[in-house]
Parts: structure tokens; C-alpha cells; sequence
């Protein structure tokens, strides 16, 4: 059975479960005079019992999905003759898609060597065991969670204090997973980080100003030689979200101002939310804009005034990253704003100070750690953005500090060496994760000295 | 007392200047407000501009005589004879028959370039399906090629490249004047997948692409995140391990997207096994994006609960987990829901990390499971956006109002709530 129908089937023991359970403990509690002589009430001897059915049995099943692939796939690979086993990982995926092709009738056993078709075989009865074997596993400890629990309806026990301890465990859990992704991240990046520094040094990485991820394929080929050096990506990045960051900040941080300390509550009522709804558009849309508006129009306007530029230029895409972000800037300048007391304020203006006297000279040096803190996580938005880049800005890793010209990113260079087929043992695939590995150091670095001086600003005042 | 006059007279003096410095300063305020809503309207103007012709098609409705010996064809139920057949045929014959003046054969080739490349497909399933029209005569509508439809809709707008000859504008114009030419509604962009050709390509695909995927991440990260935000809330224990699950969220917030990606690959497809492009690992990786926004509002949400009710439910003898359980969360319900249809519609806004994961291939069949190849909405947007055939932008235009009607309803729907079952207290 397959487990996407597997998963309500087990649901739906544990329902039936329940309600055994439910009349179970209503009958053992008629000759002892009524429900109120049970330890618990019946809900919760019931809802033990669904417990105890469906949570096993759902971690066999998700375990059992989650290596069932893999597993079946390390014995079709050990199956083949010596003469066809793989010797690199590229091949034995290369392999494997030609087993799976055969076994699942795409492609015909007739052009395939021996060893292949009795793989594609033994591929097609594992999978079919497995499936077999998974069914029986699942329903089996279902119902036998379910009749433990069945035996456990007794009036001594207490069967609230174990359904709420589960739920605990289970809310605990729960939580944890953001440790999980955490470490799943770091796992997931590190790893392939790690192959990739064994083919490439690390120093050539972080220093090296070229980079053509490109690999010769044969020995012979003429200037396939690849470079990863990340500064050309780095200065690239740095281009961009510093455009992003000269838009968006002036423009966020007046704005902020205006709507705090100028604007009527109508203005306010109707700026804000359409203010927010920036906030809300999807990057693709940007990038969308970026690519087919803007950029066009910058490459115009450029020919116009006598100058050169690149129909993938980086003021484009920065141009419009600053837009994206100028909600960001200014909501969060909102906040610090709002923060300084009202009684310095207060102090300033009965000096006979104006309202923008005020603002520049007492509140915006109160609130500027703060406003300092909202820039760094710009920053680093603008950084980690992706969509608007992959496709307003180019492909090719200039090193320039040129607006006008094309530029490439960090995120640009992940995308472009991970989408389509990917070989796990070429430092071509691998340097994505090493760029995804700089990525997210650098982010969580700017973040956490962000957050850090936020929240030493804000105790300030508290 | 002069002394104390003449400082009198310095502010005096220097007033207006600074009452101009204070109106200047208003209006750099002023300016700033709407540079950005000024760049709103322009975006939302643009997009509208250029993708409101993507809802509308450009068909040809001619009377197609079936003819079995112009075809070659005397069997439509024979899949061999099917393989053979020419079912242009019939459609040059009635052109040919709308526009007299054609006799060459050069001619008659660019003629069969104005009904799209999916015409002769549409009369071959229709002989499939009923071969008992093979001979007779039948009003049929076909769409328009790409580069008729860029001409009948776009032939005043100078981005676009027309790629008609003289000549076969001179028949399209005809056409139009008889009527055999039409524009109408769009509906194949809202029944159909993606395609090769423009006209024939729909959204549909995409759209159940993103529904299916939303579920799952739905499914995943609305339970765990009201889990966690519980436990940290109500039962963590003051210490370094909570305060590390702490640190954890607050970091996962603001991580790129596309290290979600990253992990979706390295971990989930590579690690696991999991197939790629498969609405269930999409949504997975989605969850794990979308649960820190999550787990923040559901926090908020239980925080606004006063400790009053807290306090009277466990007056009267309710253990803690009842309190939360019967008490805490209902009254949180709203505040967590509105939390979550906002992290939804940021996950259904995101694109980057579904590129690693595979959902950007090119998929025609409309996805009819948790398990089978899928693209998403945002993903679709970016493959017409980034395709070399102009008819395709207009797609992605369309593609993007039906995004954003969905994130403003969906955003629009938080707001309502809020409104709606929101208590203060």
C-alpha cells in the first residue's frame, strides 16, 4: 500500500480506538458506580488509546518512508556484477535512473546489459516486498499499541497525568525541530562544504578573483579549467545591496518619520498597510519588474545621456531589491522610533525646538543604535535575496563596482550550478554548497549582531 | 535686560530660516512616502499593463471540410494510418477557401501559419474520438499561432516584434474583417497546463502545483508550530536549552530562503531518498521555512491571553495542560490562525528554494497527487518570465495577477479575522 494512503488509514485506527476505548472504560466503571469512580474520565483513557495506536506506528511508517529509497537502492547497486558496478558516485546515479527507467517500462530491457535488467528486476520485487512489509509493519503495531492501551483501562489508573505527559513530549518536540533545522542546515552545508575544500583549497576560495565553475569534462579541452574564487561573487553581492541599501534606507527612514511624526491618523490608516503591501509582494514579481521594466529602461536612459549600459545591469536589480526593502527599513524604524520616551521629546520641544529640530538632533541620535540594528538586517536580506538577482542581474562574474555593468551573486551562482542535473563528486556541484556555507555564516553573523544591538538599545529605555 | 533682548532677537531672526529647514524637512518626508507608494503603483500599473492581453486568446473558426483523401487518412480508428495522416490538410483547404486570392504552394505554407502548431493535433483527436465525421463538414475553432496572436493583440506596442510577413498581416487583417479571426476569453490559460506554445499554455497545473504543496506545509508546520510555541510559552523550563530553542527560531527567521533549498537537497532528496519535484518535499522544505513566523505570532497570541484566566481555570482545579489545552488556546486560536494564513502566503510567494528542489522543470500534465511532478506558481511565473518567446510574457504578467489576487485575498482574510475574533482585554 502506498504510504500517502497509509497515513488516514492509521488515523483512522486510532478514531476506532478512541471509541473502544471510550465505551471500554464506560463499561468498566458501570459495576463500580459510574464514571466518577474512574481515575480519569473516559475522554482521556480514550484519547490514550488513540495515542498509543497511531504515534508508534507513525514512526515506523515515516522511518520506514525516509530510508526505504535509499536502502533499496544500496542493494540494487550491490546486486550488479563486478564487471558493471559503479566506480563514482556520478555513475551510480546514472545507473540507477537507468534501472528505475526499465523497471518502471520507460525504457526498453532490450538495450540495456544483462546485469541492468535483472537490477531493474530485483528493484521492481524489493520495491513491492517493501511496500508489502511496511503495510503489515505499520497496521500491526497500531493495533498492537491500541490493545496495550485497551488493557490500561482500568479505574486505578490514571490515565490524564500519561496523555498529558505525551502531549508534553510531544509539544517538546516539537520545539526542538528549530534546533533540528538548524542543525540540518549546518549538516547539509558542511558536509559537501568539507568535499568540496578537499579538491579546492580553501585559501584559493576566499582570495581567488576569478571564478568560472565551469570543469573540463575531458582532459584535452581548451580553457575549462575551473576558478573559484569568490570575491568577484562577493563584490557582486556587495554592489547590489549596497544600491538596495542607498534606496532603501533614505527612503524608508524619512518615510518612518513622516508617518510617525507628521502624518494625520487618515494618511497613516491608508500609507501604512499600502506601505506594507511592498513588503508583501513576492520576489519573483520584483524580479519580474527588475528584468523586463526596469532594466530595459536603465539600458535606454543610459544610451540616452551617453553611456553604456549592460541590459543586465546592477543597478536594476539593486534598484528594485531597494524598493523591496524599504518596508522593511521602515517599519523597523517605526518601532525604535516609537521606543525613544515621549518625555524626551517633550524636553526638546518645550526648549522651543521644531519638530524636525527635535527629530534630528534629540530623537534620531536616541533611536540611531537601533535604526543601525534595522540596517544590518536589511543588509543582510539583501544579501541572502535570490529571486530578483536570478533574473535581473547576469551571469557573469565581473569584478567591477560599475552600476551599469553585469554583475553576479552569491545566490545567483547556488541557483545556476544546482538547478538541472547535478554530479555530487564535481567540485562544480560541491562549490554551491561552499558559496550556501559563506551565505550563511555571513547572514547569521550580520543578524546576530543585529539583534544584539537592538536589544541593548531597547533595555536603554525600559 | 538688552543682553536677554538681543538673544530674543537672534531667535527672532533665525526663525523663518528655521521654519523653512523645518518645512523642507516635511517634505523630504512627503517625497519619501511617495517615491515608495509611487513605486507601488508603477508596479502593480506595469504588470497589469503587460499582462491584461494574457487573459484574452485569439481564435480561428473556419469550416473544415474532413476530407478522408486530402488527409490520407480513410481509418481514423487505425493508429497506424493516425501516425501517417496530414491533418493540416483541411485546415489550409479552408483558409484557402476564406482567402481566394492564395494559389501558391509557397503561399499556402505561410497560410498554415496563422492557425497555431496544436491545430492539425485538435482535428486528429477529434476523428479519434468520433471517426464518424471523417467526410463531412464541420465548424471548427482553433487557435491562433503565437505570432498572429502577438500581431492581432500587440500590433501597436513596440517592444513586441511582429513576425508575420507582409503579406500574411495583409490576410490576418482580412480575416479579422471577416470575422473568422476573434479574441476572446482566455479560458485554455485557466484549463491547462504549461506548454511550448504560448496560446496553448494554461496555469492550471501550476495553481494545483502550489494548492497541493501549500497543504502539505500546512499540514506540517501550522500543528508543530502551535506545539512549540505552547511548550515555549507555557511549560519551557528556564533554562539554557530553552533559551538555545530560542536563539534557534530566531536565527531560522531570518536565514535566506534558499538555504531552505540547500537543505531540501543535501538532506531531504540526497539524504532521504525523496523524489524531486514532488509537492511533498516542496511543502516540507516550505514548513521548515514558514514554522519561525509561525511559532513568533502563535507566541504573541498565547502572551495576549491575561494570566486571569489562567488563574480561575486553575482555581477551580484544572491541571496545566487543561488550563492550555481548554482555555489558553481557544482564546489564542485567532491571533495563531491570522499568524498562520500569513506565513502561508509568504510560502506561497517563494520560489528560490523550490528551484533546488526540482519544482522548476517543464511539466504539461496538471499534477494529480502529493507524489507526482509539480511546478508552483511563483515557480511558473519565473520559467514564462525567463523564456525566450515573447508570447510567453504576457503569461507570466497574467501568472503574477492571479498570484497576487491570492495573497491579497489570503492577506486580506488575516486582517478580517483579526478584526473579527479578536478580544482585547
Amino acid at each position: 500500500m502506498q504510504t500517502a494512503n497509509l497515513l488516514p488509514l492509521v488515523l483512522v485506527l486510532a478514531v476506532v480506538a478512541y471509541f473502544l476505548a471510550h465505551s471500554r472504560s464506560r463499561a468498566v466503571a458501570e459495576p463500580i458506580g459510574g464514571i466518577r469512580n474512574l481515575k480519569s474520565l473516559p475522554f482521556y483513557y480514550a484519547a490514550r488509546a488513540s495515542l498509543w495506536c497511531a504515534i508508534p506506528a507513525l514512526l515506523v511508517l515515516a522511518a520506514w518512508a525516509g530510508f526505504e529509497a535509499k536502502v533499496i537502492q544500496m542493494i540494487v547497486i550491490g546486486s550488479l556484477p563486478p564487471e558493471l558496478a559503479p566506480d563514482s558516485a556520478g555513475r551510480a546515479s546514472l545507473l540507477l535512473s537507468q534501472i528505475s527507467n526499465i523497471a518502471s517500462g520507460r525504457l526498453s530491457p532490450e538495450f540495456a546489459p544483462e546485469g541492468v535488467v535483472a537490477a531493474a528486476e530485483l528493484l521492481e520485487t524489493l520495491r513491492a516486498q517493501s511496500k508489502t512489509f511496511m503495510t503489515i509493519l505499520v497496521l500491526l503495531i497500531a493495533v498492537l499499541g491500541a490493545s496495550f492501551a485497551w488493557t490500561r483501562v482500568a479505574p486505578h489508573i490514571n490515565a490524564r497525568e500519561k496523555v498529558e505527559k505525551t502531549l508534553l513530549r510531544i509539544f517538546f518536540v516539537c520545539a526542538a525541530i528549530a534546533i533540528l533545522t538548524t542543525l540540518g542546515i549546518v549538516f547539509s552545508v558542511i558536509m559537501e562544504t568539507f568535499r568540496f575544500f578537499q579538491q579546492i583549497p580553501f585559501w584559493d576560495f576566499i582570495t581567488g578573483t576569478s571564478w568560472s565553475p565551469q570543469m573540463a569534462l575531458r582532459a584535452d579541452q581548451v580553457g575549462a579549467e575551473g576558478a573559484f574564487g569568490v570575491i568577484p561573487l562577493f563584490t557582486g553581492t556587495l554592489l547590489i545591496s549596497v544600491i538596495a541599501l542607498l534606496v532603501a534606507v533614505p527612503t524608508g527612514l524619512l518615510s518612518a518619520i513622516y508617518l510617525s511624526e507628521y502624518a494625520s491618523k487618515r494618511v497613516r490608516s491608508v500609507a501604512k498597510p499600502l506601505l506594507e503591501m511592498l513588503a508583501g509582494v513576492p520576489t519573483v514579481v520584483y524580479g519580474f519588474f527588475a528584468a523586463l521594466t526596469v532594466a530595459p529602461f536603465i539600458r535606454e536612459f543610459a544610451e540616452m545621456i551617453g553611456l553604456t549600459a549592460s541590459s543586465q545591469s546592477a543597478l536594476a536589480a539593486g534598484l528594485v531589491m531597494g524598493i523591496m526593502i524599504i518596508p522593511f527599513i521602515s517599519s523597523l524604524s517605526d518601532d525604535v522610533i516609537n521606543a525613544v520616551p515621549q518625555t524626551m521629546r517633550d524636553g526638546s520641544l518645550a526648549l522651543g525646538a521644531t519638530q524636525s529640530e527635535t527629530m534630528k538632533k534629540v530623537i534620531f541620535p536616541a533611536a540611531l543604535p537601533g535604526i543601525m540594528g534595522g540596517i544590518l538586517l536589511a543588509a543582510s536580506r539583501a544579501i541572502g535575496e535570490t529571486m530578483i538577482v536570478v533574473m535581473a542581474a547576469g551571469l557573469a562574474a565581473n569584478l567591477t563596482v560599475n552600476p551599469l555593468d553585469t554583475v553576479t551573486t552569491v545566490t545567483v551562482q547556488i541557483v545556476t550550478l544546482l538547478v538541472g542535473d547535478q554530479e555530487f563528486d564535481s567540485p562544480k556541484t560541491l562549490s554551491a554548497f561552499a558559496l550556501g556555507m559563506l551565505l550563511f555564516v555571513v547572514t547569521l553573523l550580520l543578524n546576530v549582531i543585529a539583534l544584539k544591538v537592538v536589544r541593548k538599545y531597547r533595555e536603554q529605555y525600559d | 535686560m538688552t543682553d536677554q533682548r538681543s538673544q530674543a532677537d537672534i531667535v527672532r531672526r533665525s526663525l523663518k530660516k528655521r521654519y523653512r529647514k523645518e518645512k523642507r524637512f516635511r517634505a523630504y518626508g512627503v517625497l519619501a512616502v511617495s517615491i515608495a507608494l509611487g513605486a507601488l503603483v508603477i508596479l502593480f500599473a506595469d504588470i497589469i499593463g503587460k499582462g491584461w492581453t494574457g487573459f484574452i486568446k485569439t481564435t480561428i473558426t473556419l469550416e473544415v471540410m474532413l476530407d478522408g483523401d486530402s488527409m490520407y487518412l480513410d481509418d481514423p480508428t487505425d493508429a497506424d494510418q493516425r501516425a501517417m495522416a496530414d491533418f493540416s490538410a483541411p485546415i489550409i483547404a479552408a483558409l484557402q477557401k476564406q482567402l481566394p486570392e492564395v494559389l501558391e504552394a509557397g503561399e499556402l505554407r505561410q497560410l498554415n501559419r496563422l492557425v497555431g502548431s496544436y491545430g492539425s493535433n485538435d482535428i486528429r483527436d477529434l476523428l479519434r474520438a468520433q471517426p464518424e465525421l471523417l467526410n463531412t463538414s464541420q465548424t471548427l475553432t482553433f487557435l491562433a499561432s503565437d505570432a498572429v496572436s502577438v500581431y492581432v493583440k500587440h500590433s501597436d506596442n513596440p517592444s513586441y516584434s511582429i513576425r508575420l510577413s507582409e503579406q500574411q498581416q495583409h490576410w490576418v487583417d482580412q480575416l479579422l474583417a471577416k470575422g473568422v479571426i476573434e479574441t476572446k476569453f482566455n479560458n485554455v490559460f485557466f484549463t491547462s497546463g504549461d506548454s511550448r506554445e504560448p496560446s496553448n499554455a494554461g496555469i492550471l497545473g501550476a495553481l494545483v502545483g502550489s494548492l497541493l504543496t501549500l497543504i502539505v506545509t500546512l499540514a506540517i508546520a501550522f500543528p508543530v508550530g502551535v506545539a512549540a510555541a505552547i511548550y515555549l510559552e507555557e511549560f519551557a523550563p528556564q533554562n539554557k536549552f530553552t533559551d538555545f530553542i530560542e536563539v534557534n527560531i530566531n536565527n531560522l527567521a531570518a536565514v535566506p530562503s534558499i538555504i531552505f533549498g540547500l537543505l531540501g537537497l543535501a538532506v531531504i532528496i540526497n539524504t532521504f531518498g525523496m523524489p524531486r519535484s514532488v509537492p511533498v518535499v516542496g511543502g516540507l522544505v516550505l514548513a521548515l521555512m514558514t514554522l519561525p513566523t509561525i511559532i513568533i505570532s502563535s507566541r504573541a497570541a498565547i502572551k495576549s491571553v491575561p494570566p486571569s484566566i489562567r488563574e480561575a481555570a486553575e482555581g477551580i482545579g484544572a491541571s496545566k495542560m487543561q488550563v492550555v489545552l481548554h482555555h489558553v488556546l481557544p482564546l489564542a486560536m485567532p491571533g495563531m490562525l491570522t499568524g498562520s494564513i500569513i506565513g502561508m502566503a509568504q510560502a506561497l510567494g517563494e520560489t528560490a528554494p523550490l528551484l533546488l528542489i526540482g519544482m522548476v522543470a517543464f511539466i504539461v500534465d496538471v499534477p494529480d497527487g502529493f507524489f507526482s511532478a509539480a511546478t508552483v506558481l511563483p515557480v511558473q511565473i519565473y520559467l514564462w518570465a525567463s523564456s525566450a518567446e515573447q508570447g510567453f510574457i504576457e503569461l507570466a504578467s497574467a501568472g503574477i495577477m492571479i498570484l497576487l489576487t491570492f495573497l491579497i485575498s489570503m492577506n486580506a482574510l488575516a486582517i478580517w479575522l483579526r478584526k473579527r475574533l479578536e478580544r482585547r482585554w
